[in-house]
């Protein structure tokens, strides 16, 4: 395996420089070509923030690149050239969301939005049309030549993120990063979902970074796994060993949060923040 | 009667054979083409300063249950009885009274705030209705109270939500809930748009304010896990229909449904 992104000692910020706010505070990690990370943290950890980084999503102001480098097959993502960039994003990486609702345009159907991103990504596609189905049908919905034109609002929560996914996978990128990708569904559609990332990342040679609050994601997704916490990367390890055995403080109490069933307890646990200082 | 000499054996709320059906509308008269049967022949009681969770996926039916319960939807048939007394039919002056007793919290601490009003004037609102005889004053001391119970400070009357995380907003909802002394809470998917950190820690002030006030709860979730961890009781419900109804323990342990099993095997496990 090669590596596929390389990030280094990657600091942001956002606010006045004299008083910065640090989002991400000098964190370091590599992905191998093919391999599932899960980066795991609380709202503010930082986490959105590193994955948008990745292909320079954030607009700079507010944000400033204050140190480090992001390495991508070899590219430096912080120097590339805006046109480069676009070869970067969608084609190379590409995003799914939280709210497949608000990702999604509402005035044109699905079919005409999937087409966009092979057009733009793959001109070299002849028959688009059946690409769409083919990607369409490779997320798991019924009938997708009936799909086609069919308008986000008429699609369910779930079936709006398998178009989402859907789009994403047509422009066959590299890696895929998958931000809080079922926070918005029930619990029900966030198993079909993620069973349906576990298939893409059986099937495909593609990687694929986990952005999530909920350890309980993790557990049989992700190869390894990474714990963010105020900027920082705080521990990092393969999953079933972080799981087992975890190192931090904030990492055992993430754990911890997460109600599990038939384990009723009075209360549940919560994250003592003063004790992780 | 006394008050005092109503058992505990009687429900403090009892839903008999509730539907609620919507119309649907077609053709160019608008005429009812069929119905939408959102809940349909439910029936369920809750024992005072017990919680029931209510389960399902979306669409299930079980925000209707609960809507129709505080009276925001008008059931097609049935009866909700609340202390004995029938409220779904009473004439909206008649019910006025119920409004102070059975309160709801919703699912979304983003929306179900004005941006325009202060925290103050959020919670301060519901003592001005139901608590004409207060003045400003009072109602300032009685909010700066709520927010001491539910963990903000006093210092944050006069902030407005945009000041707010998601889980102090649900806390703000929680303090609006509680401002006119209710029973019986409504906690409508409370919880499902919070991290699971912050999840534990609206959960547990639930539960804590449940065991200081004496408050009877219906939970209504789609997350098994928080359902079974909060509940006494658990009901679950697919197509307007509760097809399981069991101790929080014989869900988890013995599940008879189909469908309650396939919710068992979507809670991640660790």
């Amino acid at each position: 395996m090669s590596t596929l992104l390389s990030v280094e000692n990657l600091g942001i910020q956002f606010g006045p420089p004299e008083n910065p706010v640090k989002a991400v505070d000098g964190i370091s990690f590599a992905m191998q070509a093919g391999e599932t990370l899960a980066v795991v943290g609380e709202s503010g950890s930082g986490k959105s923030v590193t994955a948008l980084a990745l292909t320079r999503l954030l607009a700079t102001p507010p944000a400033r690149y204050v140190s480090g480098r992001i390495e991508f097959e070899g590219r430096d993502v912080l120097q590339l050239p805006e046109s480069q960039l676009r070869d970067l994003r969608g084609r190379q990486i590409a995003y799914i969301f939280q709210e497949p609702g608000s990702s999604l345009n509402p005035v044109f159907t699905v079919g005409y939005q999937i087409r966009e991103a092979i057009e733009l990504h793959r001109p070299e596609v002849r028959d688009v049309t059946a690409e769409i189905i083919s990607a369409l049908d490779k997320v798991g919905i019924r009938e997708p030549a009936k799909r086609l034109n069919d308008y986000p609002h008429q699609l369910s929560g779930g079936m709006q993120q398998r178009v989402m996914i859907a789009m994403a996978l047509s422009c066959q990128p590299k890696l895929l990063v998958a931000d809080e990708p079922t926070t918005a569904l029930d619990v029900t559609i966030q198993k079909q979902i993620m069973d349906l990332l576990k298939e893409l990342k059986r099937t495909s040679n593609m990687a694929i970074l986990l952005i999530t609050h909920n350890f309980g994601l993790v557990a049989d997704f992700a190869d390894r796994v990474a714990v963010m916490f105020r900027g920082k990367i705080v521990e990092t390890g393969a999953t079933a060993e972080v799981l087992r055995n975890p190192q931090h403080a904030y990492t055992r109490a993430l754990i911890e949060c997460v109600p599990k069933l038939g384990q009723k307890q009075h209360r549940l646990k919560v994250i003592d923040y003063a004790g992780i200082e | 009667m006394p008050e005092s000499s109503k058992t505990s054996s009687e429900p403090l709320l009892r839903v008999d054979q509730l539907k609620v059906y919507y119309p649907i509308l077609g053709g160019i008269f608008r005429r009812k083409m069929g119905e939408v049967k959102a809940v349909d022949d439910f029936s369920f009681a809750i024992t005072k300063g017990q919680t029931v969770g209510l389960v399902g996926e979306s669409g299930s039916g079980k925000t209707t249950v609960g809507r129709a319960i505080i009276r925001l939807t008008e059931p097609t048939a049935g009866t909700i009885t609340y202390g004995g007394t029938v409220i779904s039919e009473l004439p909206a002056a008649a019910f006025r009274p119920f409004r102070k007793k059975i309160q709801i919290i919703f699912q979304d601490p983003y929306n179900s705030l004005n941006p325009r009003l202060s925290i103050f004037e959020i919670i301060g609102e519901a003592l001005e209705i139901h608590f004409p005889e207060m003045n400003r004053a009072d109602r300032r001391e009685r909010v700066a109270e709520l927010l001491d119970k539910v963990g903000l400070k006093r210092a944050h009357l006069d902030r407005y939500p945009h000041e707010f995380s998601g889980g102090q907003r649900q806390r703000v909802g929680i303090a609006r809930a509680l401002a006119v002394n209710p029973e019986f809470i409504v906690c409508d998917e409370p919880v499902s748009a919070l991290d699971v950190s912050v999840q534990a820690q609206i959960v547990n002030l639930l539960q804590d304010l449940q065991e200081e006030l004496g408050l009877t709860y219906l939970f209504i979730a789609h997350d098994l896990a928080v359902v079974e961890h909060i509940s006494d009781f658990v009901l679950v419900m697919n197509q307007g229909k509760i097809v399981e109804a069991a101790s929080a323990e014989a869900i988890y342990e013995n599940p008879q449904h189909d469908y309650t099993r396939k919710l068992l095997s979507a809670v991640p496990k660790l």
